[in-house]
């Protein structure tokens, strides 16, 4: 026989409450994990950790400039290889859906999703570094720019795949030939989609340490040589964090605070982007 | 084409224009396919390198190399036992500890609260934990969780590490929640309403129409989450080299420090000086690479069948 309805309301009840309890209880090890190192970073941030480099043990003071300057230099160089790379693979996808390469192409874009970081910095270390002879900047940007690529192509494609084909339709009929058509009608259009995919990928490498081990590796000195060795926030982090100096953890907790900010501040951004478009990343 | 090449129309300026046009036109369509051209060779690139890599250690151990139980750089012995059974442990510890939260956020976003600020807030909270870089995750874990965890262990008589393969489980919990619950969410939103209207109509429960017409409708997709969340755990780097412990010991209990594959490679690759032990590490890493995009791959299918059909 079946429960009466009371028992199967209460029981209803009851699962809601659960169920809003384990999803709201998600938040808890997020406010932790922020508010913990925002308190420890925030005291940390002032004009000399912005505008110096490390100080040796013992000695007070020191910043993290190299890093925050090799960390841009790392993701600029990667990002002006990924973005155009990027969208023209994305339109490729869009505009021959049914080719054999483009399912291959598509294949290869999920398989670069599914990439271990870990393993990315593996094989850029045997395409660049070894045949080198040297860590550089160079190594560390190839590899971010592969963990840069998949994200622009999803968002390019999937930005395209959304637009009218009425709009691609109309400017062919007037006789504007294809590549203008793609780069003065389409990619306008859709831009607010691709850049938000642009912004995502950023937000997603610049936290990225575990490519870098192997690659960019890291040197406590300002250089803009692509081939040399170069530090970055994440790699500055990983070594002050596994250091047994208490100096050295606050230079950590300060770069992960700068690192926090620059990583929400790029995800809002997004945010804003795709608002307009309903688009999936 | 055929009046670009007659001669008599060469003079006609607007032709000579659409001309270069042409040649503009095949040259973008030729950079268009050279870009995904270019992808599929990164891949086979990848591939290729890490096979050529692991060579010499395929070479030098077979398949012992899966089952050898030690890995002694010193004494060139290796085996990827202890990291194979440290991947499997921190993974599965992570997913089974995930799926209750990233199914009740699905279930909540994707059928009790759709719309709203409430329901926003926390999609964008989930977003937030997606975003968290997992050097973070590891630094505030090795401060805050592992003294936590030790304090624990002392109460609950077991050996004090505070590090090891529960902690980092715990750490690639919170950071797996966010790919499976995503998913989930889009998966239950696609449920058919009249499925769950006509279940309302016989008389059933909020609680019965989930649990009888959702989740069975979903069952597959969110699966698919799951496996996705593997794939990532199988992974993910940074945060668990910093929590596990790094010994190449096969883990006593679910308490000890170990070493996962990911791990290991991130530890030792820079201070391999053997080739075989360099070699070693790269099969590794061509194992963790196969496992994880055949894990992938297979949830990417069963999602593309789930939401066309």
């Amino acid at each position: 026989m079946e429960p009466r309805i009371g028992t199967r309301n209460a029981k209803s009840m009851f699962f809601k409450g659960i169920i809003v309890f384990f999803a709201f209880l998600i938040a808890l090890p997020l406010i932790i994990v922020l508010l913990y190192i925002v308190k420890q970073g925030i005291t940390q941030v002032n004009w000399t950790f912005l505008t110096h480099t490390p100080a040796p043990v013992g000695e007070k003071g020191g910043g993290i400039l190299n890093a925050l300057l090799g960390s841009f230099i790392l993701v600029m160089v990667a990002a002006v290889v990924a973005i155009p790379v990027g969208i023209a693979a994305g339109i490729y996808l869009s505009e021959n859906p049914n080719t054999k390469l483009s399912y291959w192409a598509g294949l290869c874009v999920d398989i670069l999703q599914a990439i271990p970081s870990i393993v990315v910095g593996i094989v850029v270390y045997f395409w660049l570094v070894k045949p080198l002879h040297t860590f550089s900047a160079l190594s560390g940007s190839a590899a971010l720019c592969l963990m840069m690529l998949p994200i622009v192509i999803r968002s390019t494609e999937q930005t395209l795949l959304l637009l009218p084909p009425s709009l691609k339709e109309a400017a062919l009929s007037l006789g504007v030939p294809y590549h203008r058509v793609m780069l003065k009608v389409i990619i306008p259009c859709g831009f607010a989609g691709i850049l938000s995919g642009i912004t995502l990928s950023i937000a997603r490498v610049i936290g990225e340490t575990a490519p870098l081990l192997f690659t960019a590796f890291g040197s406590p000195f300002i250089s803009a040589s692509l081939t040399k060795p170069m530090e970055s926030l994440p790699h500055v982090i990983f070594t002050y964090a596994t250091s047994p100096y208490d100096d050295w953890h606050d230079l950590a907790w300060g770069a992960s605070f700068i690192l926090l900010v620059f990583v929400l501040t790029l995800n809002i951004v997004t945010k804003l982007l795709t608002r307009k478009w309903k688009i999936q990343l | 084409m055929l009046c670009i090449t007659n001669p008599l129309f060469v003079e006609n300026k607007r032709l000579q224009l659409s001309n270069s046009q042409l040649k503009w036109e095949t040259f973008f369509k030729r950079l268009l396919i050279a870009a995904g051209a270019i992808l599929v060779l990164v891949i086979i690139g990848i591939l290729l390198t890490l096979i050529v890599e692991s060579v010499p250690s395929i070479k030098a151990s077979g398949f012992g190399f899966i089952w050898g139980k030690v890995w002694d750089p010193v004494e060139n012995i290796y085996g990827a036992y202890p990291f194979l059974i440290g991947t499997l442990l921190t993974s599965f510890i992570a997913l089974i500890i995930s799926i209750p939260f990233s199914y009740s956020i699905a279930i909540y976003l994707g059928e009790y609260n759709q719309k709203g600020w409430l329901s926003d807030l926390l999609k964008n909270t989930v977003e937030l934990i997606a975003a968290v870089p997992s050097i973070i995750y590891g630094f505030w874990g090795i401060f805050v969780l592992v003294p936590l965890i030790r304090d624990w262990e002392i109460k609950l008589h077991i050996l004090p590490y505070g590090i090891g393969i529960f902690t980092a489980s715990l750490i690639l919990a919170v950071m797996i929640i966010p790919y499976g619950a995503s998913l989930g969410i889009t998966l239950i939103r696609m449920t058919p309403s009249p499925l769950k209207e006509g279940a309302y109509a016989l008389g059933a429960t909020r609680w019965e129409v989930i649990r009888k017409v959702i989740m069975p409708y979903t069952r597959s997709g969110l699966f698919a989450g799951v496996l996705l969340s593997l794939g990532r755990a199988l992974g993910e780097t940074m945060a668990v080299t910093m929590l596990i412990g790094n010994t190449s010991a096969i883990p006593t209990s679910i308490f000890a420090p170990g070493n996962t594959m990911a791990s290991v490679i991130a530890n030792e690759f820079t201070e391999a000086d053997h080739p075989q032990y360099l070699s070693a590490l790269i099969e590794l890493g061509l194992a963790l690479f196969l496992v994880t995009v055949v894990i992938n791959l297979i949830g990417k299918r069963i999602i593309t069948k789930a939401t066309h059909r």
